[in-house]
């Protein structure tokens, strides 16, 4: 479904990105895993449009779309639920929702996919009418994914969806996030918290500064040595 | 009775520099940019205005339509060239093209115009002296005022309810949100410039109807007065500029009937300097609170 091939990115004169490769099926949930600063976030920002790739290709369903405008990519089916949620505070939840549905004319596939997302995360049809920066950190990521499926995408980047919250609602939304892969979309998720994201991949990649370092079956890292020195807590 | 007079003018004097704020306020909420050449936008549409009604021989509705649209142009015309090109660039060389650019509006429209005043013609709209409760109102004073309201009213309309006006205010939040989102934040900014350039080139055409005097330096001070009423209702505030641009009318025409006209000006910014002094975020800015 996407496949990245050999791209640098460069912040000014700084090299975020070397040379990674990497592939997603359709269907499937890949995590990025890697330490803070190893450019995950850039890689996912490089795939949704927000950077330029120097080098490389990316090929969504086997059309180039390295370099394109972020509303390409977007009409083409990705969306990317950015880190830190990025949601717009001084806007009412509803509003939100709607700005996710931006380049959609199709009225009823519209109104069919608020409905989903509601059923998804009742939490957002109780508080509606609310300004979006009242919400608590659980509901705002809530909302931040919610907007992001109303593109309908078939290709969703998760960016630290965990972030900054309670145990539970972590759990809770990593339930969510399984779900919308079983109803049809692809996932790509990247995580600091390795354990939790290997325990619903179903393929991850390891980020070091930059690069892939290593790859495989979530199964397999999870129990390799190397991985629970480095990102696991040990043993 | 002679207060409520005042306070009427003050309020006409007020819906002016409202439009022009509102132009500043949404342009800077946009692309943190204070636009000095908008002052001049009001300047080209009083002019722009005066030629629809005088050679084209509109009537008060059709003009301004008109300036509106050719305003509006004006303003995408000026963004594509002068400002979107120092879209990355610091703020401060934003800031000076800007002031370069109003210079070049103002000269260049002398340059090839010439300096000399015109006067709007007085049967624009009627004059008729309306009576009400023993104040006596002069019917051109509420048809502008009517205007005014109206245009913001409207203004209000596309800000919240359209899909532009989403757009809008979704990329002054957090522009590469906007991105993900699928929004154009070029065209919405384009968008931006056009509607505050119309209220502007709307601001022009009343100001030239009320005051009758137009010329091409004309738009330098109310240019000033509606950047200190954005800031003082808090600049990028779109209810801020409709407030503050009333308030500093009202407070004007309050000092000018008190008998100390000549200080009308510097009044103007003796309520910017309090404001930046004492509540530098304006009548509706709140603290934002820093991004985590």
């Amino acid at each position: 479904m996407l496949k990245v091939e050999g791209i640098d990115v460069f912040y000014g004169n700084i090299q975020a990105i070397k040379g990674v490769t990497l592939e997603i099926n359709e269907g499937e949930i890949v995590t990025l895993i890697g330490a803070n600063g190893a450019g995950k976030s850039t890689l996912l920002k490089t795939i949704s449009g927000l950077l330029k790739p120097k080098h490389g290709k990316i090929l969504y369903e086997g059309k180039s779309i390295a370099g394109k405008a972020a509303q390409t990519i977007v009409k083409q089916g990705i969306s990317h639920v950015p880190e830190g949620r990025r949601i717009f505070a001084n806007m009412t939840v509803e509003e939100n929702l709607e700005l996710g549905a931006f380049l959609r004319k199709d009225k009823a596939g519209i109104k069919q996919d608020l409905d989903k997302v509601y059923e998804l995360f009742p939490r957002l049809l109780e508080r509606l009418k609310q300004q979006a920066g009242t919400l608590s950190g659980g509901e705002q990521q809530m909302l931040a994914m919610g907007r992001a499926l109303m593109a309908r995408p078939r290709l969703l980047l998760l960016d630290e969806p965990s972030m900054g919250l309670a145990p539970l609602l972590v759990k809770t939304i990593f339930r969510i996030i399984e779900e919308i892969n079983q109803t049809g979309t692809t996932i790509l998720l990247v995580e600091q918290n390795a354990n939790l994201a290997l325990s619903i991949a179903d393929r991850a990649y390891v980020v070091e500064t930059g690069r892939i370092v290593l790859s495989g079956d979530a199964e397999d890292l999870t129990a390799s040595e190397q991985i629970k020195m480095a990102y696991l807590g040990g043993h | 009775m002679e207060l409520i007079q005042q306070l009427i003018n003050g309020i006409s004097l007020g819906s002016i520099y409202a439009l022009i704020a509102l132009g500043y306020t949404m342009v800077y909420g946009i692309v943190k940019l204070i636009n000095f050449a908008h002052g001049d936008v009001f300047m080209v549409g009083a002019f722009v205005g005066f030629y629809s009604i005088t050679i084209l021989d509109l009537t008060f509705f059709p003009a301004l339509l008109l300036t509106m649209a050719v305003t509006a142009l004006f303003g995408v015309i000026i963004e594509r060239i002068a400002y979107k090109p120092l879209r990355n660039a610091t703020r401060i060389a934003a800031l000076i093209t800007a002031i370069g650019v109003s210079l070049l509006i103002e000269y260049g429209f002398i340059y090839f115009r010439g300096a000399q005043p015109e006067a709007y013609p007085a049967d624009v709209l009627p004059t008729e002296k309306i009576s009400i409760l023993g104040v006596s109102i002069n019917s051109q004073s509420i048809f502008i005022l009517l205007t005014s309201v109206v245009l913001m009213i409207i203004l209000q309309f596309v800000v919240h309810k359209t899909k532009i006006g989403k757009a809008m205010r979704a990329v002054s939040f957090d522009a590469e949100a906007a991105r993900l989102m699928g929004i154009n934040v070029n065209n919405t900014i384009s968008a931006t410039f056009a509607i505050g350039s119309a209220l502007a080139g709307a601001a022009g055409v009343i100001f030239g109807i009320y005051y009758s005097k137009i010329e091409p330096l004309m738009g330098i001070i109310p240019g000033l007065k509606a950047f200190v009423a954005a800031v003082l209702g808090g600049i990028g505030i779109i209810p801020g500029a409709m407030v503050g641009g009333l308030l500093l009318g009202v407070v004007e025409s309050l000092v000018s009937a008190a008998g100390y006209s000549l200080w009308r000006d510097a009044v103007a910014f003796i309520v910017l300097i309090l404001i930046l002094i004492f509540l530098p975020s304006g009548l509706f800015g709140k603290n934002r609170r820093e991004k985590v």
